[in-house]
């Protein structure tokens, strides 16, 4: 049994994932894998995943993956989603009308087009960059600042019905949720792999969370 | 808000940094692992390596370099340079980088875009256009390390890179690269003005200004910058405060 399982399902990149993990937890057991059983047994699983919503639950379902998130999450385990990995917890993405895990309940809807910002420039999305995250009270943001800067690569966003379980927002231009929470369940959008400092704090929360 | 990116360029080659003036004249800047790791410390936004390597004997040698720089820092790191096949952007991801930057094969073989971004997802693919004005307000594109003309609009092609799935476009003025007077303003603020995806502009940075410049009046997403950092001219932070005191968003 591992202590972190990093669940791959073949979508993206997931070295830097676990090189951020290594680096806040280089006593750990570390397995990047797509086996259940591995998964199940985990002590915490980090949920990360990029690249477009029907690919990753085409690809979450076809491995089996779906179940065993569902179970993990059940059982109380901790559980940290990044990116897809935060928008696909949802009822439903409006990027390729995909139904999604639904362990919260409400949409992914894409940011708007021919947004601009105070000065007139139009606003880009993907939404890419360094963006603050005004965060709300929660063991995972120990140690990081209010408004802290996070790196951002996203054009879809979380909408939760519940607006209790809402960990932080950002502006863009509008505020938007980045970070999401409900018992061993944490969720952001931004990457923390790649937010230098604020970033691997927050995943050394994460490691050191022990949730009831 | 979200800031504007200050991303400081490496240009490798023999495992080593080099910079040179529209694009010839090489000159040795230092190691890479450690000009890395000191732009992390002084608050990069982002890395960005480009392969110059003309012989491919020698490309093993900066899978090595983003391996060591992966495990070091953690920011974004965009790598290009040699990138022609969906293999090899699965072959830089794996190494470390973040980003796949495409420039003359993106030209050769637009699908190679298309399919990369298919497999891997739009963030992490950039495309990388070198332009050179070929008439005022037209902007050609060159390939081959500038060395040769496509008969390509800038502005078009950049809309067709966005299209194909794209994430990012970097955008060098050949005619700037390496004279320190500035970006060449007129052809960033045309492409990203055209575009929905962020545009990086590049080449001709020789003062802080000319960063500023590039964000208010190019209207970029982010600026590229190499000369100005590796030869100790400016540090990344004192760029950063620059750009803030002229009511730049930046993240300091």
């Amino acid at each position: 049994m591992v202590d972190i399982a990093i669940v791959d399902y073949g979508m993206g990149n997931l070295r830097s994932v676990q090189q951020a993990v290594r680096k806040v937890a280089p006593q750990a057991s570390i397995a990047v894998t797509g086996e259940a059983g591995i998964i199940a047994a985990a002590g915490r699983v980090v949920f990360p995943g990029q690249g477009a919503a029907p690919d990753c639950m085409r690809e979450i379902r076809s491995r089996g993956l779906d179940k065993v998130i569902a179970d993990v999450v059940g059982e109380g385990k901790p559980f940290l989603g990044i990116c897809m990995g935060l928008q696909v917890l949802f009822e439903h993405s409006e990027e390729g009308d995909t139904p999604c895990l639904g362990l919260f309940a409400g949409p992914v809807k894409r940011f708007a087009s021919g947004l601009r910002d105070a000065q007139g420039n139009k606003l880009k999305v993907p939404h890419m960059g360094w963006n603050q995250v005004h965060h709300g009270e929660h063991v995972l943001w120990d140690g990081i600042a209010q408004d802290a800067r996070f790196y951002f690569v996203h054009s879809y966003h979380v909408q939760p019905r519940d607006a209790g379980l809402v960990q932080a927002t950002s502006d863009y231009p509008q505020p938007f949720v980045c970070a999401v929470a409900r018992d061993n369940l944490f969720a952001v959008q931004f990457h923390p792999e790649k937010s230098a400092a604020a970033g691997l704090r927050l995943l050394q929360n994460f490691i050191n969370w022990n949730p009831v | 808000m979200l800031a504007k990116r200050i991303i400081p360029c490496l240009d490798v080659t023999a495992g080593r940094v080099v910079k040179g003036v529209s694009f010839v004249e090489l000159r040795d800047a230092g190691d890479p692992v450690e000009i890395a790791r000191r732009y992390d410390e002084q608050g990069a936004d982002e890395l960005t390596f480009l392969d110059i390597t003309a012989s491919s004997d020698d490309r093993g040698i900066i899978f090595r370099i983003i391996e060591q720089v992966a495990e070091q820092v953690f920011i974004p790191l965009t790598v290009g340079g040699g990138v022609r096949e969906v293999q090899d952007v699965r072959n830089l991801l794996n190494a470390g980088a973040d980003k796949v930057s495409i420039n003359t094969s993106a030209v050769v073989n637009p699908q190679l875009v298309a399919d990369a971004a298919a497999r891997y997802g739009s963030q992490c693919i950039v495309v990388a256009i070198d332009a050179k004005q070929v008439a005022p307000g037209r902007w050609e594109v060159f390939t081959h390390g500038g060395r040769k003309a496509t008969g390509l609009d800038t502005v078009e092609w950049a809309k067709k890179m966005q299209g194909l799935g794209a994430g990012e476009i970097l955008l060098t003025s050949m005619d700037q690269d390496g004279q320190k007077r500035g970006f060449d303003l007129a052809l960033t603020r045309a492409v990203t003005d055209a575009l929905e995806i962020p545009v990086i502009a590049s080449g001709g940075v020789g003062n802080l200004q000319h960063l500023a410049d590039g964000v208010k009046i190019g209207g970029a997403d982010a600026v590229l910058a190499a000369s100005i950092f590796h030869f100790g001219e400016y540090t990344v932070l004192q760029a950063k405060q620059f750009m803030a005191q002229q009511g730049i968003e930046v993240r300091l």
